[in-house]
């Protein structure tokens, strides 16, 4: 399944201003992602993991370098085509689910379809079809604070698959989890890549949810360390 | 429908907050009304003087008349269709505190120089049959009870001895802008005691009311009658209603100004209230910015957004402040009797009282808007944890 490249990352270079100080994050990087890959990103606290999958999903700048998605180098995007891009491309799930605190599941789930064209009804059925998944039909009117994190985390895989995006981001998603609903979570990505062939590429600190992935990779320093585990092959 | 939806459960996220900004913007939009219709009221004379009446008076000072003859060299002059007379009467009636403009006029004359007191024809002609007759408005009649036929007595301050009057006719407003507040009563009738009281006051008047053919003549025409009596024993000043009217409210300016300070003050402390409230929740809420920025959704969507729920709020409150300051404007009134002959909230105010809301709303939502628009994500998601 593994084949042609959906992210190619060439010689990025990433670092931030703190204090009049220059502190450089990703230092010459260099790699690429396969259609319907699933990467696990893992390496020390500071190593630049997050800062990583920021540029890969578009929220953030590389300072130079080529970052191509699908063949087009996002880093060359202005802030709106940017926004445009990242809605019809990618989807994010956070390590602290950020969901609309006023919105219930389903609103939440039906957020992005708002920067799409579709109308009422077929919003509702993608919706209803994407809560299916999560196994959430039940709860679609709850809002997150009458779910557990689990759930909330579930609605915001919902969120994340419902424009069928190119490419699903995750910030540590298991990271705010007990080790059932962390279970749980990590099933549905697996599945999510399995079954529909979606690429992922998660950020984790946990060794259980990175076995989970196909394709592990370590950042140490901002800078890719060798002996890249296949964990999982079938 | 789904955005509405967001910014009206965005706004009662903090039912104590947003219910105590409401309630602030409730009582300022309710204050800013009140001091708008009071400014306006002071005004209102001024505000409904006719531009083809002139008025002459004694150009030293209003408190000295005029001679009787001066009428007929006035309707000499080019452009004046009609010339009538009045004097300031200054009466008490019972009580000093009860007061109400009395004036003595020259009644075949003076009323039908103002159409917009309207008289029923047999009163009219009751009245002007009857020499110790009067006229009163219909908001004085209210005020203080008179009908058809009562005697009304008032007791002189500038011309000494008590007077009865016999109501003969109660006038209306053609508006609700017109002064119903006056009583007037025969000049003749004024003019025939002071001849027997005090002969040197008779024979004079306090103002001429000159009638011309068109307002845009009312500069040339003032000049023609005060160069007419130029270097005579009594000089005259001749300027149009309005502007005579307005010389009254200038002696009482810096109250207005003062009431118009306040009122905009009152705008202004809400908007910092408001601001504030703004300010909080947008800090609050910047990783709900950075996430939906994130999904997709540009500055502008957010500004929208934010600035909605500022002007649901703040249209909120003036929707409640503005309903109520037609009752309140009503009590007020009551209380106020005749004080000022026209006091009612009137369209304009409503409107300003609008726009100070939509200016609360925008000017809360500035800053907060800008902020959201200017956020980066990754910044703004850094904000949660
Ligand atoms: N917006 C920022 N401004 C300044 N410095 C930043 C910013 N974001 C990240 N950094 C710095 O860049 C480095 C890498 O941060 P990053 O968040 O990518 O690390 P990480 O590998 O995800 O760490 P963790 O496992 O703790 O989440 C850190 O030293 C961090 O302090
Ligand atoms: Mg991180």
């Amino acid at each position: 399944m593994a084949g042609t490249p959906i992210v190619e990352i060439r010689h990025l270079f990433k670092s931030y201003q703190r204090g009049g100080q220059v502190v450089p994050v990703l230092h010459d990087l260099s790699f690429d992602i396969a259609e319907g890959e699933y990467l696990a990103l893992m390496g020390p606290s500071g190593s630049g993991k997050s800062t990583l999958l920021n540029l890969i999903a578009g929220i953030d700048k590389p300072d130079s370098g080529e970052l191509r998605i699908s063949g087009e180098d996002i880093s060359r995007l202005s802030e709106s085509g940017l926004a445009d891009w990242r809605a019809a491309n990618i989807g994010f799930i956070f390590q602290f689910y950020n969901l609309m605190p006023v919105l219930t599941a389903f609103e939440n789930v039906e957020l992005p379809l708002l920067l799409t064209g579709l109308g009422r009804r077929d919003r509702r059925e993608r919706v209803e079809l994407a809560l299916e998944m999560v196994s959430l039909t039940d709860r679609s009117a709850h809002y997150p604070s009458e779910l557990s994190g689990g759930q909330q985390q579930r609605v915001a895989i919902a969120r994340a698959i419902i424009t069928d995006p190119l490419l699903i981001v995750a910030d540590e998603p298991t990271g705010d989890l007990d080790r059932v609903s962390a279970g749980d979570i990590l099933g549905m990505l697996e599945r999510l890549n399995r079954e529909l062939g979606k690429t992922i590429v998660m950020v984790t600190h946990d060794q259980r949810a990175a076995e989970r992935a196909r394709i592990v990779k370590h950042l140490d320093k901002g800078e890719l360390v060798d002996g890249e585990s296949l964990l999982k092959t079938q | 429908m789904y955005y509405a939806k967001l910014v009206l459960r965005n706004a009662l996220r903090h039912k104590l907050r947003t219910g105590l900004t409401m309630l602030g913007i409730f009582v300022a939009i309710l204050a800013f009304g009140l001091l708008r219709t009071v400014v306006e009221a002071w005004f209102a004379g001024a505000e409904n003087a006719s531009t083809t009446r002139l008025i002459t008076r004694n150009s030293i000072s209003l408190v000295f008349p005029l001679p009787i003859t001066y009428g007929e060299r006035i309707r000499q002059v080019e452009g004046v269709t009609r010339v009538s007379h009045a004097n300031w009467f200054g009466g008490v009636y019972v009580s000093e505190k009860n007061f109400f403009p009395q004036f003595a006029v020259d009644a075949a004359t003076y009323l039908p120089m103002y159409p917009e007191y309207l008289i029923a024809p047999e009163n009219m002609k009751a009245f002007l049959l009857d020499r110790k007759g009067c006229v009163v408005g219909r908001k004085l009649a209210q005020q203080y009870g008179f009908k058809v036929g009562d005697v009304v007595p008032l007791r002189g301050t500038i011309f000494p001895g008590t007077w009865d009057f016999v109501v003969r006719a109660i006038y209306d407003g053609a508006d609700a802008k017109t002064d119903t507040s006056q009583f007037f009563f025969h000049w003749d009738y004024l003019n025939e005691i002071l001849k027997k009281t005090v002969p040197r006051r008779a024979n004079t008047v306090g103002v001429y009311i000159v009638g011309i053919d068109q307002s845009s003549r009312a500069a040339a025409v003032s000049a023609a009658i005060d160069l007419g009596f130029r270097n005579s024993l009594a000089e005259t000043l001749t300027e149009t209603e309005k502007a005579f009217q307005l010389g009254f409210v200038a002696m009482t300016e810096a109250i207005v100004v003062a009431i118009q300070v306040v009122s905009f003050l009152v705008i202004f402390i809400i908007m910092a209230v408001m601001a504030n409230t703004m300010a909080m929740t947008a800090r609050e809420r910047l990783a709900e910015y950075a996430t939906m920025k994130a999904l997709g959704f540009g500055p502008a969507r957010l500004v929208a957004l934010i600035f909605g729920e500022s002007f649901a709020i703040a249209l909120a409150g003036a929707a409640a402040g503005i309903a109520a300051t037609f009752p309140v404007a009503d009590w007020f009134a009551h209380r106020l009797g005749t004080l000022f002959p026209v006091f009612g909230v009137s369209r304009h105010t409503v409107i300003m009282q609008l726009a100070a809301a939509l200016l609360v709303g925008a000017v809360a939502a500035l800053f907060p808007g800008l902020r959201a628009a200017r956020l980066r994500i990754v910044d703004g998601l850094r904000n949660i944890g």
